[in-house]
């Protein structure tokens, strides 16, 4: 019982040689995300913006249009309905409610916003039972917290990351493995920015995901690297970059397979409520995979790492003889 | 490579049996499962998998307290204390404020000041006193450890009066925790948030006072309104005969005339005192007073010294039952206010786990498929690995008891997608090795060794990001981080133990010249 393979072992694309085309193709993502973000921002959840979401299973199909109307005479600020996966299931949308100036500060004014809605939904249905399958409210200093939370988490997660790369491997590493890791990070927020798919928890939980895989990639491809540095050392480094791409290109892609798969299955059977948290997944898993084989091996070749620095390991270099001979 | 120490196989087989075991409290069907909890003792698998409130239903609520007010009281009663202790020593009082920076109070003279100093410092020495220059005012402030202490006292009676509330409604496992410094978050499975608000809302600060001539209100009275009858209000003494915490217990019944009240019952020193000002105040009224709003203004008949007696104020038979569970609970220390809700309900809850479980089945399918067809045998030997490190996550979610959330089912699928990159980082060496050259043996020896450094780094890594997001995460998210990071752990042991174990049993057995890979 042989199994198949992905990728012909002897494969040798030149991947060093279409670094120019991927430094364009990477230089236009990143410029698009960034124009993206800069002029129709982000569709930012109510985690961040404060707010409240109700999601109701209404008991017969519904006219959006005449509730719409029903609910924007309530005078609450401008509140959206839309569907949720299915017809019968609707997610509105209510803005922060303001404080009344006369607020005695014993019913928040949110509350009293949802038992409106509440109140005008059973008047729509005709008094039918409407399933509450879910009331989330988040308030204007608490969305503020979570905002900063939230890039608080990217922040340290990248600078934890790019230590252990710093810690392991040079300095030259480092930097390469971080401009693949932002690279794969300012793309996915670009994608949020151009779909405008809501931005919210999970989104971040996701990029953070999103920069693990993705800097778990360029390590394979790294190791390999540093190993055959070691290994050949008269080799031309653009060859060498070339050849180690191609040796790890086949691990690379079976991972990437393994885990689409398992992140199609969330897509398809998963429900509507971690949509956008796979959503984001998927896409970030492809382009944490195209960073590593195009973004993270290429500006390390920029780095100009010197071969001296890599030898000083005793032990290593004892491998290296006795796995240079076993290669000839 | 070709020999496993017989000590290491045992350990091996007891994580494995150690992993089977104990999440099979989460496959098998539902009377197993009550057998296991009934019957098993406390070692053997009973638990199951702590379920997040996005998945069995329930309700989230975070509270603000009001510290501000809390302490504009103390500042307030200080003034008061202040005052009475002047006049008890014949100070001169200038004037007395209430400012930003603390409570002024301006004497007759720098001695007079000093005086005032030594009583303060004699009754609280936690206050902190500054003095002006000419030496005859003085700053009393709350300061540091003083505001420090204050503010852990009165979140922690928060704590113990919400769950005494909350205890009442009989629900299971309510979460009741303090998060930062001044905030209280509330997790009730089962409830929907308008429970939890109308049990927690309320401050059900209850008080007796002695009322005032209407219209002509002084300095020791205030004027409330009535609680059902807008626009009519009332003056009242400021300083109540009763207050909650003199109530011994408090139940719903019916009067006389088979309407809803709250029946009450003092303890000895709100009897005594109750019976007290009844006798010396019989034909005028008293009002009941809760969350300073006037629920009904009685008059005395006679003086009342049995030490219990009726609340009545047009309750329904709920209003009654609520208001007597507010009073038995106490009455909270301070107002607050709702800042972040999430109620899931019982319907959305059980489809996420339906169809996390689908997914999570299919996604582990296509995997298992995948694996044997990319690397046959070898495949199939990933493949136990990854049954294993399933088995390995649930145990140890169940053993510690930690919460599955949605995000976190998510965790668990990406973790399958994940787990295999060990092997396929061996194998796809293996290969190399293979075609190198090398024999099948010394092929195998070198992929496990030189795969090894790239398994352990590309696993910190993602360790990393996985802890980062657990210090940072919130709720859903948080339970993401748990099941990736235990998951990372678990694929790195059954995916370099278990295959290599299967490996090596079969390099034993068969002793093949060529790797079918």
């Amino acid at each position: 019982m042989r199994g198949i393979r992905l990728v012909p072992s002897d494969i040798n694309l030149n991947f060093i040689g279409m670094r120019f085309g991927a430094y364009m193709l990477s230089a236009f993502i990143i410029v698009a995300s960034i124009f993206m973000i800069a002029t129709k921002g982000l569709n930012m959840g109510i985690d961040f913006t404060g707010g409240t979401i109700i999601e109701i299973r209404t008991p017969v199909e519904p006219n959006l249009e005449a509730l719409r109307s029903e609910l924007n005479n309530l005078n609450l600020g401008a509140i959206s309905i839309q569907e949720f996966g299915q017809v019968d299931d609707l997610l509105i949308r209510l803005p922060e409610q303001p404080e009344p100036e006369d607020w005695d500060k014993k019913e928040s004014p949110n509350t009293i916003a949802i038992e409106l809605v509440k109140e005008s939904l059973s008047e729509s249905f005709e008094g039918q039972e409407i399933d509450y399958r879910r009331i989330e409210f988040v308030g204007p200093q608490v969305g503020k917290e979570l905002k900063l939370k939230g890039i608080y988490a990217i922040l340290f997660s990248l600078m934890g990351i790019m230590t252990y790369i710093w810690f392991r491997f040079e300095w030259q590493f480092g930097v390469a493995a971080i401009v693949a890791l932002a690279h794969d990070s300012i793309a996915t927020i670009g994608l949020f920015a151009m779909t405008q798919m809501e931005f919210n928890l999970s989104t971040v939980a996701a990029i953070l995901m999103i920069a693990g895989y993705s800097i778990n990639d360029t390590v394979v491809v790294f190791d390999r690297i540093r190993e055959n540095l070691r290994k050949y050392k008269k080799k031309p480094l653009p060859d060498l970059f070339n050849f180690s791409v191609n040796q790890t290109l086949s691990r690379t892609l079976m991972t990437s397979v393994t885990t689409l798969l398992a992140l199609i299955a969330l897509y398809v059977f998963g429900g509507e409520v971690i949509r956008g948290f796979v959503d984001a997944l998927i896409f970030g898993i492809a382009i944490g995979t195209y960073s590593s084989v195009f973004v993270a091996a290429p500006v390390l070749l920029m780095m100009n790492i010197k071969r001296g620095v890599l030898s000083i390991d005793d032990k290593d270099t004892k491998e290296t003889s006795d796995t240079a001979e076993a290669v000839t | 490579m070709v020999q496993i120490p017989r000590w290491k196989i045992f350990l091996i087989l007891a994580v494995c049996c150690y992993g089977f075991a104990y999440s099979s409290p989460n496959m098998v069907g539902a009377d197993a499962r009550t057998y296991m909890q009934e019957n098993l003792s406390s070692w053997l698998p009973h638990k199951t998998v702590n379920l997040g409130l996005d998945l069995r239903g329930g309700a989230h609520l975070l509270y603000q307290v009001d510290m501000k007010q809390v302490f504009r009281d103390r500042e307030a009663r200080f003034e008061e204390d202040f005052s009475n202790a002047m006049k008890e020593n014949d100070l001169t009082k200038k004037s007395i404020a209430l400012t930003e920076d603390g409570i002024v109070v301006e004497l007759a003279s720098a001695e007079e000041a000093n005086t005032l100093k030594t009583i303060i410092r004699r009754d609280d020495p936690r206050l902190m006193i500054s003095t002006s220059s000419d030496g005859a005012t003085i700053t009393v402030s709350l300061e540091g450890d003083y505001i420090t202490q204050v503010q852990d006292q009165v979140i922690g009676q928060v704590i113990e009066v919400v769950r005494r509330r909350i205890d009442e409604m009989g629900t299971t496992e309510p979460v009741i925790q303090r998060q930062g410094v001044d905030r209280v978050v509330i997790q009730v499975p089962g409830a929907s948030s308008d429970q939890v608000r109308d049990l927690v809302g309320k401050t059900a600060k209850l008080g007796f006072h002695l009322v005032g001539q209407p219209g002509k209100k002084n300095f020791r009275e205030m004027t409330l309104p009535y609680v059902d009858e807008p626009g009519r209000d009332l003056n009242v003494k400021k300083n109540a005969i009763i207050d909650g915490e003199m109530l011994e217990s408090a139940q719903p019944s019916f009067n006389q005339s088979g309407q809803p009240v709250v029946s009450f019952r003092l303890n000895s020193v709100g009897s005594r005192k109750f019976c007290d000002v009844t006798r010396k105040n019989v034909n005028k009224p008293f009002a009941i007073v809760l969350d300073n709003k006037v629920i009904s203004a009685p008059r005395i008949n006679e003086a009342i010294c049995g030490g219990s007696g009726q609340i009545s104020g047009g309750f329904d038979m709920k209003e009654a039952k609520d208001l007597a569970l507010l009073l038995r609970a106490g009455a909270l220390p301070a107002d607050m206010e709702v800042v972040e809700e999430r109620t899931v309900g019982p319907s959305l809850g059980a489809d996420s786990v339906a169809a996390g479980k689908k997914a999570s089945l299919i996604g582990l399918g296509f995997v298992l498929i995948f694996m044997v067809v990319s690397y046959g045998l070898f495949g199939f030997m990933a493949n136990v690995a990854l049954v294993v490190n399933i088995a390995l996550i649930l145990a140890i979610l169940s053993s510690i008891q930690a919460t599955l959330t949605l995000p976190g089912i998510a965790g668990i699928v990406l973790t399958v997608g994940m787990a295999v990159d060990a092997n396929v980082l061996i194998f796809e060496r293996i290969r190399e090795e293979l075609a190198n050259g090398r024999t099948a043996i010394s092929a195998i020896d070198a992929g496990y060794s030189r795969a090894m450094s790239t398994i352990v780094d590309s696993n910190l890594t993602t360790l990393i990001a996985a802890m980062i997001l657990f210090s940072f995460g919130t709720g859903p998210i948080k339970g993401f981080a748990v099941t990736m990071g235990i998951g990372i752990m678990t694929s790195f042991f059954s995916a370099i133990m278990v295959t290599r174990l299967l490996v090596v049993l079969w390099l034993q057995k068969v002793k093949p010249k060529t790797v079918p890979i």
